[in-house]
């Protein structure tokens, strides 16, 4: 027993001495160790960027999105053979795992996190990094022209593996050096799609001349809008429901050369909604998806009509318009079938989704494979357009006239073929005069006039909240 | 004696080493960055993505010039959200210490002997655990146009055409498109959260009283109310004020409640509620303005220490002061 206690008197003193030297040794060489390790360190952050797309390839994909789309497009048209589905954001590709990290889009959230993540993305652990990320047209050459996006040339593809795409797609991710850094799988000419019922109780008819004749341009927009409200119905949703319809058609860009300067289409937008606000001729929400907008998509909606690609109709109106989620995409579930798609008064085109891969990515491999067989590939692009319930306008010029030629139905268009409203559309969008880093401030925009809207301020002095508002955010720029 | 000392081992020094990690981590995460707040106010420097915009060079006040300059509504932007949390925060305020006194006098109250009392505190102070950010959003649910609320308000008024009805304002109540219905709402909600924090703050200080005062008055024939306004409110003095200055620095920092009730940070209608930590929050979207962010912070210090010590002031004991002050006077006679 004596024994025992000595030996643990002992052991307990030696721990207690051991720990003492080992602190007093990391105390002292504090000043030293930062210096001797930092060399050290050095070459082994550094060789994954020398090495990038050599053989040796990750086992983790991380992906950045800011919603489900993505993981979805990839479960049905990528993960296909029967691999593992994605369960909680987490999908497997062979003996790889791919991670989809979400941040939301609201308030800048997403790209803040992205500006977090990308500088110095390729000094992280090499299952840490960022491997691939996806932006919106918006803001699409805040990300292609840095050195955070590696181009398509260094993941070993061409411009030639993507000839087939709609050319404005990659203008929006073509760099200053005219580098393509990124690609999406989708198109996204907007139509207008409107309620079928509506239609008919308010034009007499549902047929798509009727309705487009009613909508060709603004004047009969605003006439066709003043019956809806005469009949109890809203023309549009939202607020912002037609921004899109007036600023795609800009003559200039939000920013030219550091300048602010809101172009007169935007003005032309904020004046129509402040007609149709004080007429009540559309939902006075604040954003298209609001609760008050997005009821329009039910059976009982009394929206006329939605400004929107492919994706608006596919993923944000379907899944909202059944009653019967389970009974899927078919007609007299919910207001499934009662909708139809015009060209509208002025041809626009809507986010859509691009990919890039990030610099320091060590899964140039899977990426390539990626955006080859998502984004180039005409038969997926033929299935993301037909399968029922996704219907992605696709970014296949050849495929999707096929699409619009054959005989192809939507369920949720009553029976029409949208491909033959928007392949035309889609053909004549053109950026070259709008796009801007600093597209996000349309979002701004849209923001400081609800004050003008709701009636708080006059138009100029909501114009002036938003240059305040502008200039707070992006200090670097002028007002024009 | 001498031999004893030497013998003596000090342990003095253990301290200091036992308190370094706090010092360090206080320096690396706290101190530096409040300097670097400091030092950058008097800067121009601007970040993207992590790098540097242009050289970082010295602009002396410009960014509290910056801060301070009308635009061109003729607004002071800083006084205008300033207002909005002053606002903000004593719609919250006056119900939140009204209700909180009237609680923690009847839970404390020996007459009335309330039964569960233990319950009912667990009770009111449940609202606090919750996430500022999610009750705020269950708000912006229960509030929306086409909200719970406003269907019941609806289906009361005898809607027929409610989506559209709503818009038009026939019936039902657009609470986020009316500037003082937004705000009672974020007020509202700060009320939820914090008044049984502040009932049991003031429940510790009714019993920090001694019970032979309230035994002494009743005895005397004090009614409740004299009880209350006589012997409650005086003793409890100081804790109010710690209550009030603890929700008056709390109200300064107001920032996630409004800013998920709202789309995007948006503030309302004409930002008539966001608040000076959403302003704050603005320098660093998009680019971010470390200098006018720290000057805009270091404003946020002046107000903040400045109510602080008004408050103090205010709130101070007369009669301690005074009787300091006499002190002060006899000492320096006898030192004459």
């Amino acid at each position: 027993m004596k024994n025992f206690k000595k030996s643990v008197a002992l052991v307990a003193a030696l721990i207690l001495t051991a720990s003492t030297l080992a602190a007093c040794d990391t105390a002292e060489k504090e000043d030293g160790t930062t210096a001797a390790t930092e060399p050290g360190a050095t070459p082994t952050t550094a060789a994954p960027t020398g090495e990038a797309l050599t053989v040796e390839q990750g086992k983790v994909l991380n992906i950045y999105v800011w919603n489900d789309e993505v993981e979805q497009r990839l479960e049905q048209f990528y993960l296909t053979d029967g691999e593992a589905p994605v369960v909680d954001g987490v999908a497997k590709k062979d003996d790889i795992t791919i991670n989809f990290l979400k941040t939301p889009n609201e308030g800048l959230a997403y790209q803040d996190k992205l500006d977090q993540v990308l500088p110095g993305n390729a000094d992280k652990a090499a299952d840490e990094r960022a491997d691939m990320f996806a932006f919106e047209a918006d803001y699409a050459l805040k990300y292609v022209n840095t050195d955070f996006t590696m181009d398509i040339g260094s993941l070993g593809l061409t411009d030639a593996d993507f000839a087939g795409q709609y050319k404005y797609t990659q203008q929006i991710a073509t760099d200053d050096n005219g580098l393509i850094k990124a690609v999406s799988w989708q198109a996204n000419p907007c139509g207008l799609i409107y309620r079928r019922s509506i239609a008919t109780d308010v034009l007499g008819s549902d047929d798509l001349d009727t309705v487009q004749a009613a909508v060709a341009d603004w004047t009969k927009y605003a006439e066709t809008a003043a019956k809806m409200g005469e009949k109890g119905y809203a023309m549009e949703s939202a607020y912002g429901s037609s921004f899109r319809q007036f600023s795609n058609n800009a003559q200039k860009a939000i920013v030219v050369d550091g300048v602010i300067s809101v172009p007169d289409e935007w003005k032309q937008w904020a004046e129509q909604t402040k007609t149709f606000a004080d007429n009540g001729w559309n939902l006075k929400s604040d954003g298209m998806w609001s609760g008050a907008s997005t009821a329009g998509y039910k059976k009982d909606g009394k929206v006329f009509c939605y400004a929107g690609p492919a994706w608006l109709f596919n993923f944000t109106m379907l899944p909202n318009a059944m009653d019967d989620p389970d009974a899927g995409a078919v007609a007299g579930n919910g207001s499934v079938g009662d909708w139809g798609i015009v060209a509208g008064p002025a041809p626009s085109y809507w986010g859509g989704t691009w990919l890039a891969a990030a610099t320091g990515t060590d899964n140039g491999e899977i990426i390539k494979d990626i955006m080859l067989k998502l984004c180039a590939d005409k038969e997926v692009a033929k299935k993301l357009a037909t399968t029922n319930g996704v219907e992605d306008y696709a970014n296949n010029i050849a495929g999707m006239q096929e699409v619009a030629a054959s005989d192809f139905q939507s369920v949720f268009f009553g029976g029409q073929n949208q491909f033959q409203i928007l392949a035309p559309l889609a053909e004549k969008i053109d950026v070259s005069k709008t796009l801007s880093p600093y597209g996000q401030l349309a979002e701004t925009f849209q923001n400081t006039m609800l004050g003008y809207f709701e009636g708080t301020v006059s138009y100029d002095e909501a114009l002036n909240n938003f240059y305040s508002e502008a200039l707070t955010r992006y200090p670097e720029l002028t007002q024009g | 004696m001498a031999t004893l000392r030497r013998r003596t081992v000090s342990y003095s020094k253990w301290g200091y080493f036992f308190i370094a990690p706090f010092f360090i981590v206080y320096a690396l995460a706290s101190f530096y960055p409040l300097a670097s707040t400091f030092y950058f106010s008097f800067f121009k420097k601007l970040v993207k993505f992590g790098q540097d915009m242009g050289p970082t060079t010295f602009v002396g006040l410009q960014n509290f010039i910056d801060i301070f300059t009308p635009n061109p509504n003729g607004v002071i932007e800083v006084g205008k959200y300033a207002g909005n949390t002053f606002i903000i925060w004593i719609i919250g305020f006056i119900p939140q210490i009204i209700v909180s006194l009237l609680l923690a006098s009847w839970f404390t109250d020996l007459r009335l002997r309330l039964k569960a009392t233990g319950f009912f505190k667990v009770v009111i102070y449940l609202p606090n655990v919750i996430m500022a950010a999610a009750i705020s959003f269950l708000f912006s649910s229960l509030f929306a146009d086409t909200g719970p609320i406003n269907q019941i308000m609806a289906a009361a008024q005898g809607a027929d055409n409610f989506q559209i009805q709503i818009a038009t304002g026939e019936v039902g109540f657009r609470f986020f498109a009316s500037i003082p219905a937004a705000r009672i709402i974020i007020a509202g909600i700060n009320f939820l959260m914090w008044f049984g924090n502040t009932t049991i703050m003031l429940m510790a200080a009714i019993h920090g009283i001694d019970p032979t005062l309230y035994e002494a008055s009743a005895i005397d024939g004090a009614n409740a109310t004299q009880i209350f306004w006589r012997i409650t409110m005086p003793l409890i003095r100081p804790i109010l004020l710690f209550v009030l200055v603890t929700s008056l620095i709390g109200g300064l920092q107001m920032f996630d409640i409004p800013n998920v009730l709202f789309q995007n940070g948006s503030g309302g209608v004409n930002a008539t509620s966001r608040t000076l930590i959403m302003f704050l929050n603005q320098q660093m979207q998009g680019t971010r303005n470390y200098g006018r962010g720290g000057a805009l912070s270091i404003v946020l210090f002046i107000i903040g220490g400045g109510l602080s010590m008004m408050v103090f002031y205010l709130m101070r004991d007369k009669d301690v002061a005074e009787e300091r002050k006499r002190r002060k006077k006899s000492k320096g006679a006898k030192l004459l």
